[in-house]
């Protein structure tokens, strides 16, 4: 491993900071390229002032980008309602928390070791998609929305009101440490988490690619499109937009196992309608229904959640006068404000912006 | 049976609540087929304009009497500017993109308590009100406080006055004609677009109004208060009927009598789980609300 560490870390410093911009030299092999630096960041030392806190291979820089991996995925999974099936889901948040919370729960009150816990998560977060999607999408349009928001915020509230002191109410709940395989466990094992991380990016895409190009993802084109053609053309749209709900429903809570294991415990935060709207924000900001798009949002929309965070707190801002720091002490301002230009100015999000800076 | 009138008044009052935000919400979504998800922004706009102005900022405004009215009216004439402000810079440029205009809005709605929290803090403020609003008085042996009446009375002023707007005046007919079918009124030369501009206004002025008596009703302001009150405004817009004002009245009530029943009848805390059964209830029964409109 020591001896490629110097062509990897050469990979690492073209491609970390800016993928977009090096697609065109890198050709069509540009992505594998990108995951070999991905995979290589934690044996890099490099810093990159301003965009992180220390170097790549740190644990704290690790952690970051291992957060932006899973939110990018998630953004992803997300994506295959919204721009590929056309539906606007804003219960996604419970998916992903139902797949954290069942993995704890599993762990620490059954005494499951990890594995069993995790698949037994992700069964309940596609057992959850199943019954509450079969149900939403008896509506269509903006009422569906509705139902899935609904149901969501009723999960948000059962987390919240604690039954029984089984969720932990808003402490939420730590993941047992001594359950947990050693090379999960502890700060030294950040890298291990980040590849995880990464593993589930990796999936993601496969598994939505994939689906796409499927004959089901041709379907869900159009009903995208058009769901009255696709009915005309003899197909029952209901079951093939439960396909969608449930695959998405099942990488929401992959990522939120995987979430659970890079913040070590469950937090109600991820429960709240804040959480799916902060999942729209990312796909659109960058680009609904394009391949990495979802990708680019989350990475970009979860780092700068946080470094604006430790600028708000940073002494550059303090000094500022009211007008200036008061709003940007405030990351989710900019980041609705950021999100508002976007969806004004740049309507298809970034990844549409090199083709709109060519003219096209 | 105090307890009962008690929780009946409560109730209503909370209904009162959700109807003044939930009436804009629904006009819009009827007329626009936009979901303002930045209307709870506007409600804690008005919230904290209103108790901006009772603080002592504004001259002749105070927290009792009549500089209590005066601060209410600041509040709702700022809610109604920052309403109108929205439409003109968000939601015209974006004319015939209904999804990016809800997009639109779901960005003001995260930004807007954001800011309030930036410039008076994350924590609630106690909200000043007239001495003779914070006591109680009796009805059947049950001591009710008498800010859920002006709640009540409130609401019940907006919903006449929407009713006769709606149906004695022009703009009210064009609204209405709007909403039933948009593409017919613009066919017939009438300009819809100055009527969703009117629409937001009175929604923003219903909406603020519903945060400055919001204030009073939790007794404090904080940024999150409109975002949770939407939530419910959303349930009660779509269990009356999108567009509908009398639904979204009738849907109101329900939602405030089974929160506050449940709520006190079980755990607390299940009466919002309640609030979500009926509404998945209601949708598989009848999918189209209470009204039978769907837009």
């Amino acid at each position: 491993m020591t001896t490629a560490t110097p062509a990897r870390e050469a990979a690492a410093t073209g491609e970390v900071p800016g993928p977009a911009g090096s697609l065109r030299r890198y050709g069509r092999w540009w992505p594998a390229a990108a995951l070999a630096a991905l995979l290589a960041a934690p044996y890099s030392s490099l810093p990159l002032p301003g965009l992180l806190d220390g170097p790549i291979g740190s644990a704290g820089s690790l952690q970051l980008l291992a957060l932006c991996l899973v939110f990018g995925a998630l953004a992803t999974g997300y994506d295959l309602l919204l721009g590929r099936t056309g539906l606007l889901s804003f219960g996604h948040a419970l998916y992903f928390a139902a797949g954290s919370y069942a993995t704890e729960l599993l762990m620490a009150e059954a005494g499951l070791p990890f594995a069993a816990a995790a698949a037994l998560g992700l069964c309940c977060g596609v057992a959850l998609s199943a019954a509450l999607g079969s149900v939403a999408l008896r509506v269509g349009g903006i009422a569906f929305s509705m139902v899935t928001l609904a149901f969501a915020q009723a999960g948000s509230i059962l987390v919240e009101r604690d039954p029984g002191g089984v969720t932990g109410g808003e402490e939420g709940r730590a993941i047992p440490a001594d359950r947990l395989p050693s090379s999960l466990a502890g700060i030294g094992n950040t890298a291990n988490l980040y590849w995880i991380a990464l593993a589930y990016l990796v999936l993601t895409l496969a598994v939505v690619h994939w689906a796409v190009r499927s004959p089901t993802g041709r379907v869900w084109e159009g009903i995208k499109e058009n769901e009255r053609r696709v009915e005309v053309l003899g197909l029952r749209p209901y079951g093939f937009k439960l396909v969608a709900f449930m695959l998405a429903g099942a990488l929401a809570a992959v990522g939120g196992v995987v979430h659970l294991l890079l913040t070590g415990g469950a937090t109600p935060q991820t429960t709240t309608s804040d959480f799916t709207l902060s999942l729209l924000v990312m796909v659109v900001l960058g680009g609904s229904g394009s391949r990495w798009g979802p990708l680019i949002g989350g990475v970009l929309y979860t780092w700068a959640d946080h470094r604006l965070g430790d600028l708000a707190g940073s002494g550059a801002v303090s000094d500022l006068p009211s007008v200036l720091r008061v709003p940007l002490s405030q990351p989710l301002f900019l980041l609705g404000a950021l999100f508002v230009a976007t969806v004004v100015a740049l309507p298809g999000g970034l990844t549409r912006l090199p083709a709109r800076l060519r003219g096209r | 049976m105090s307890t009962v009138v008690l929780l009946a008044v409560t109730g209503l009052g909370l209904g009162a609540l959700y109807f003044l935000v939930a009436a804009g919400l629904s006009l819009i979504f009827g007329l626009m087929d936009v979901l303002n998800f930045a209307h709870g922004g506007l409600l804690s706009i008005g919230g904290y304009a209103t108790w901006w102005a009772a603080d002592g900022h504004l001259p002749g405004a105070g927290g009792g009497g009549p500089g209590f009215v005066l601060a209410v009216c600041f509040g709702t004439v700022v809610g109604t500017a920052a309403a109108m402000v929205l439409e003109l810079a968000l939601i015209r440029p974006l004319y015939g993109r209904p999804r990016e205009q809800v997009l639109a809005t779901v960005g003001v709605g995260l930004a807007v308590p954001a800011l309030l929290s930036a410039i008076w803090g994350p924590d609630a403020r106690p909200f000043p009100g007239p001495a003779a609003l914070s006591g109680t008085f009796g009805l059947l042996g049950a001591h009710i406080p008498v800010n859920r009446l002006v709640l009540i009375g409130a609401a019940a002023a907006v919903l006449v006055a929407l009713r006769l707007f709606l149906g004695g005046t022009r703009h009210g007919l064009v609204v209405r004609a709007g909403v039933e079918d948009r593409s017919m009124v613009t066919a017939l030369g009438i300009n819809v677009r100055r009527a969703f501009t009117l629409v937001f206004a009175i929604g923003g002025a219903a909406a603020a109004l519903g945060g400055a008596l919001g204030g009073l009703y939790y007794g404090s302001v904080d940024p999150g208060q409109g975002t949770s009150l939407l939530i419910f405004a959303f349930v009660v817009v779509v269990m009356g009927g999108m567009g509908s004002v009398a639904g979204a009245a009738l849907a109101a009530v329900v939602v405030g009598l089974v929160q506050q029943f449940a709520n006190y009848y079980t755990a607390s805390g299940l009466g919002d789980l309640a609030v979500v059964v009926l509404l998945a209830a209601l949708l598989l029964l009848k999918p189209r609300g209470i009204t039978g409109r769907l837009a």
